[in-house]
């Protein structure tokens, strides 16, 4: 067997081994779908009315931000179940099996997808029962979908990277909401760009999340009379998102298998 | 002799100021067990990372089956079952579904993964269990478990590391009684602990390790000799006659009579005539009337060659485990 086939295979059967927690642990479920549904209607209700987005409704805006928080917010859980992997020593019985250095890392963001997956299909229910609408063709609906899920696949590989270096579930749960409500609250996510003082904006307009944002939103066909900024980053929204996507997995992955080699469990 | 089927040598492992490997050597023939004893922190869990490819020794080599465990470290994992001093088993699996998923890493193929699961439950009595998720088993099933884990390739060596510890006594006794078992179908064993006992019962060889390095080898029966002969024990029924029986037997004692329990139970070290010696004690107590609960001729325990040996007891050393 090839050391690629072995290393597709190796990661299956690990992905297989967290899907299986879904299932056996429904509290997990549970919060993966309940908090975005409560920020899609505590964003549509409570700013709902007092942030302005011209040419479309607020809450039709609103809801490729929330996907894209969701999707990074997401990636918490490829570190939190790593750290918990290495915090009960299954790492270790990992890492005595003469299996692929990789497939553990592949096996979790892979089966991360799957927890994406639902929470966009929950949410994108909610979205519809606010009054979010798809504008534009389904095909181009589903290319959101996928630039999000791509989106968050990646960003899995740097919490795949925090979560074996530290100590406790804890510890990422924390560290991760402290990067991630700056990152998807200075964004274009829940307030459009325009909005933004000029400090701000260019912050906005370079992040990551905005771009991935804007680039679904587009897609759905939910932007109104555009993007509100004429940097780059917006004006080419779905470029500026994959740049991202592969020059964070080009980095990132690399050093989760380098932490996974090195990290010695507890 | 052949090439040992487990062989270290040198092994040396820092961090930061602390050497928690200073040089270690080890050597097991097939077929054979030897256990590595020590307290905690003494560097036993850290030897058997650097022998089971989890861990890069500083300086040093380790060999297990003949593949070169630096070197080749995949080939060497494929000789190697591990179980660890945690069980590690996944908490949300069954015991069948753990099995078969580490029958599938080892790429025995699905059908041989499962095959070989369904033995190693019957063979460990968990199929009693084995449709209900692992964190509602016991210490002892999962510990069991984790060993089946470890035998799911059939591998030529098995390393285990502390594999009782925190176990009840019917635990641990079913632990032994598997353990042994796989000794006799031939499997080569490294097993860590820090149970006198447990190194007594099962090793055929013994390294005590302190502080990272070996400071004594040799069989049970050759380290309790280093602590010296046997000792003549006695429990008498009253105080009144501690000075008569320490008298008694000061005329046979190699050494100083120890008194204990306030007065009740003496002891004392003897040469190389035992039998005799204690036959002399017993008239001794007939002749000036000495009443007694228990009177017996008795071999060192481990502890007591541990003890000797490094100069503290085998429960120490507890604050420096972080060491490990």
């Amino acid at each position: 067997m090839s050391t690629m086939t072995q290393a597709v295979n190796d990661g299956w059967v690990v992905a297989q081994r967290n899907l299986i927690k879904i299932v056996r642990v429904p509290e997990i479920l549970v919060f993966v779908l309940v908090s975005p549904i409560m920020f899609v209607l505590l964003f549509a209700y409570v700013f709902g009315g007092a942030i302005d987005t011209p040419g479309v409704n607020y809450r039709e805006w609103l809801i490729a931000g929330i996907f894209g928080q969701t999707i990074v917010f997401g990636a918490t859980f490829t570190g939190a179940g790593l750290a918990e992997d290495m915090q009960k020593g299954i790492i270790d019985r990992f890492r005595s099996l003469p299996m692929s250095n990789s497939a553990v890392l592949v096996g979790r963001t892979s089966s991360d997808v799957v927890y994406n997956v639902l929470s966009l299909i929950i949410m994108a229910l909610t979205g519809l029962i606010v009054g979010w609408r798809i504008r534009e063709g389904f095909l181009d609906a589903l290319a959101g979908f996928a630039l999000l899920l791509v989106f968050g696949y990646a960003i899995s590989w740097v919490m795949a990277w925090v979560g074996l270096m530290v100590p406790s579930v804890e510890v990422i749960n924390n560290a991760s909401f402290i990067v991630i409500m700056p990152l998807t609250f200075v964004s274009n996510a829940f307030v459009p760009t325009k909005d933004f003082n000029s400090v701000l904006k260019p912050v906005v307009e370079w992040n990551p999340v905005s771009a991935v944002t804007q680039a679904s939103r587009d897609l759905f066909g939910n932007t109104g009379v555009g993007p509100g900024s004429e940097a780059w980053s917006l004006q080419h929204p779905i470029a500026y998102t994959l740049i991202w996507v592969v020059g964070i997995i080009a980095v990132f992955a690399p050093l989760a298998v380098r932490q996974y080699r090195i990290a010695a469990s507890r | 002799m052949s090439e040992p089927m487990i062989r270290a040598t040198g092994l040396v492992k820092r961090y930061k100021d602390v050497e928690a490997l200073a040089g270690l050597d080890l050597a097991v023939p097939e077929g054979k067990v030897l256990a590595l004893l020590g307290p905690n922190g003494a560097g036993k869990t850290t030897a058997v990372r650097c022998l089971t490819t989890l861990l890069k020794p500083d300086e040093g080599t380790a060999s297990v089956a003949g593949v070169d465990v630096l070197a080749e470290p995949a080939a060497a994992k494929a000789k190697i079952g591990l179980s660890g001093q945690y069980a590690a088993v996944d908490e949300h699996l069954t015991a069948y579904e753990n099995l078969v998923m580490i029958g599938r890493l080892y790429h025995l193929g699905r059908q041989r993964a499962r095959a070989r699961a369904q033995e190693l439950l019957e063979r460990f009595d968990l199929t009693e269990f084995a449709g209900r998720p692992t964190k509602t088993y016991s210490g002892g099933q999962r510990r069991r478990l984790d060993l089946a884990g470890a035998l799911v390739a059939a591998p030529p060596v098995i390393v285990l590391d502390e594999p009782t510890t925190g176990l009840d006594p019917r635990s641990r006794q079913l632990m032994w009684d598997v353990i042994r078992e796989l000794v006799g179908e031939g499997a080569t064993l490294l097993l860590t602990t820090q149970y006198l006992e447990e190194a007594d019962v099962l090793a055929d060889d013994i390294v005590v390790i302190d502080h990272g390095r070996q400071i004594a080898h040799g069989t049970a029966d050759e380290l309790k000799a280093q602590t010296g002969g046997q000792r003549i024990e006695v429990v008498l029924t009253s105080t009144a006659d501690t000075e008569t029986a320490s008298a008694i037997l000061n005329e046979v004692a190699v050494g100083e009579v120890q008194v204990a329990a306030g007065g009740r139970e003496l002891a004392a070290a003897v040469g190389d005539e035992a039998a005799s010696d204690l036959l002399r004690v017993l008239q001794g107590f007939e002749r000036e009337a000495v009443k007694v609960l228990d009177v017996g001729l008795r071999r060192p325990t481990l502890d007591d060659v541990f003890l000797s040996l490094t100069g503290h007891d085998s429960s120490e050393n507890e604050s420096t485990e972080a060491v490990k």
